[in-house]
């Protein structure tokens, strides 16, 4: 047994400068990749930033704070449809549409999150809430005129503009997602040596626990779904102005709940880098087996169930938490 | 009632569906005391706990910490105040390493995280689990997942720690080991109100011991004079018994 000497640094470790290099490559090489690969990876790589953007916000509440929703295309659907509905009726620029978004998508969150924690529901209970949450604005989305119905809202395309976030070209969604996601990355990191961060866990871990400990566990789990709420429905707004079309089933459905959850749990609930790692595996593998199989259109879900089953049998904290597992155990072994 | 009092709790009920789990139990616990808390099994001790801790609320009667009510306050908000408890079925954060469990409960008074993780050592190094401080916490023997839980309730800086069982299922080695942990615990100041099974342990560690049978209140005292109270015998041993002694 080694012999932990007591010493600062354990908690929250910040990155040796050598890392914080690395990333800084990374990043800056990102910069440089649309003009190297064919415009269909472009829009490979704008999905893996988009999908990571959600699957942070999902984290933030599933992985951190460990409320399983099952419903996030609640908060991704009222994204895009709030954004879309105020510019293409009073013409109001998506940038600030997406204020309002993440304010939609926050009361919506805010008001399930009430009525699900302050009664202790969790686990699968607070998952099908979720999702009752997210087929019932579904269910309002096909039937009401007004908001497009099953048909979906046609966004008009101006040519481009950045203060509409519109352009004809796919690049500068590439920077707008990439730096979305290198900075919900940076926030989550953040947010890991915060009070807040570790009482997330602890609230994941054992409610009765973190309350003796003086966690205010209801706040906390109110203060989550906030976080997590927002995040997700700035995707939901990005995607939009991205597609310019959006319909009932690929914002509110289940399947999109899937898409975004998915991501995280695979790479590692409750890590910095889970969602960004799922994504970067599933991401392109979706879009791939789309093209593949275009006339089976539900091949790739089927391939997304084969997996979750997998991952959750035998990887129940993701393939980062394999790799923890691994680490940890080479480093006992060596001892 | 007298302001000055630490924790006073009075005529205190409590009944789950008719059956009284809780009848009308007073006691007093003076600043910087060890007061032990025995009864047989069922006898409503735990619950007593909960009620302290806002963990239930009481039907009726009143406990006042500090001169402030305790009756409908959170289990979070009693911990502010400064009286923090163990569960009797412990409850590691498993997935967190030792030492970021005991920063859980650092953050109760510490808001940077440098001087949470120095406290956090710094308690660790008190209980003895600085070894283990980088395991996962799931991964730590019995006794040392007691040492973390009081550790934990430790961080929290409590004026009043309360202990439900620490000792059960721990050797005598180990035993006396915690034992230890809390005369040092109390030398520092803080009170300690201690549910135990272990008659001999409780015996040696409390100032004072206070019986409850069937939630009732029947002996309060020096460990000496309890342990020869008729109605704690009969307890325990049935009726009759004290006779036999004789």
């Amino acid at each position: 047994m080694r012999e932990y000497q007591p010493q600062e640094g354990y908690l929250g470790r910040g990155l040796s400068w050598q890392k914080w290099l690395i990333i800084g490559l990374i990043v800056a090489a990102l910069h440089f990749l649309p003009w190297t690969i064919p415009p269909q990876y472009v829009h490979i790589m704008i999905m893996i930033f988009l999908f990571t953007i959600t699957g942070q916000g999902w984290n933030i509440l599933g992985g951190y704070a460990g409320q399983f929703s099952f419903g996030h295309s609640l908060f991704f659907g009222l994204g895009a449809y709030t954004s879309t509905l105020m510019f293409i009726h009073w013409g109001l620029s998506p940038w600030i549409g997406m204020v309002f978004s993440c304010f939609i998508g926050i009361m919506m969150g805010l008001f399930v999150g009430y009525l699900s924690f302050r009664y202790g529901l969790s686990g699968p209970f607070f998952a099908l809430i979720m999702l009752a949450f997210a087929e019932i604005c579904h269910m309002i989305s096909i039937s009401w005129k007004a908001v497009g119905a099953a048909l979906g809202l046609l966004i008009p395309l101006k040519g481009t503009s950045l203060a509409l976030m519109q352009f004809v070209d796919k690049k500068p969604f590439y920077f707008i997602t990439l730096w979305m996601m290198v900075g919900a990355l940076y926030l989550v990191w953040r947010m890991e040596k915060t009070r807040m961060g570790f009482y997330f866990l602890a609230v994941r871990e054992d409610n009765d626990a973190a309350e003796a400990l003086g966690v205010n566990v209801l706040k906390y789990k109110m203060v989550a779904m906030t976080l997590s709420a927002g995040l997700t429905s700035i995707g939901g707004t990005i995607y939009a102005q991205y597609l310019l079309y959006i319909d009932p089933d690929m914002t509110f459905g289940v399947m999109n709940s899937i898409e975004i959850l998915i991501r995280p749990i695979i790479g590692g609930p409750g890590t910095v880098l889970g969602p960004l790692l799922g994504s970067v595996l599933l991401t392109p593998l979706a879009e791939f087996t789309r093209l593949a199989f275009q006339s089976y259109s539900g091949v790739y879900l089927m391939i997304y169930g084969m997996i979750l089953v997998g991952v959750i049998m035998f990887l129940p904290d993701g393939i980062i938490g394999l790799a923890k597992r691994v680490f940890y155990k080479m480093r006992k072994e060596v001892e | 009632m007298e302001s000055n009092s630490f924790l006073h709790v009075v005529s205190v009920s409590k009944s789950f569906r008719g059956l009284h789990a809780i009848s009308n139990v007073s006691l007093k616990l003076n600043p910087g005391e060890i007061l032990g808390l025995i009864g047989p099994n069922g006898a409503g001790k735990t619950t007593l706990f909960n009620l302290i801790t806002g963990f239930l609320r009481a039907d009726s009667g009143e406990i006042e910490f500090l001169g402030k009510n305790l009756v409908g306050l959170e289990p979070h908000q009693i911990c502010k105040m400064g009286i923090t408890r163990t569960f009797q079925i412990v409850k590691p954060f498993s997935h967190l390493s030792t030492l970021e469990n005991v920063a859980v409960g650092c953050y109760n008074r510490i808001a940077d995280l440098k001087e949470v993780e120095e406290k956090a050592w710094e308690i660790l190094q008190f209980v003895g689990l600085n070894k283990k401080a980088l395991e996962p916490a799931s991964s730590l023997t019995t006794p040392d997942r007691k040492r973390l839980e009081l550790a934990r309730a430790l961080a929290t800086v409590p004026k009043l720690l309360l202990l439900d069982e620490v000792m059960a299922g721990l050797n005598p080695t180990e035993e006396h080991e915690i034992i230890d942990l809390v005369h040092k615990i109390r030398e520092a100041g803080t009170a300690i109100f201690v549910i135990e099974h272990h008659m001999r342990v409780i015996m040696g560690l409390s100032d004072r011991i206070v019986v409850i049978h069937h939630g009732l209140c029947i002996a309060d005292g020096d460990p000496r004079t309890v342990s020869e109270d008729k109605n704690v015998i009969e307890a325990y041993l049935g009726k009759g018994a004290h006779l036999a002694k004789d």
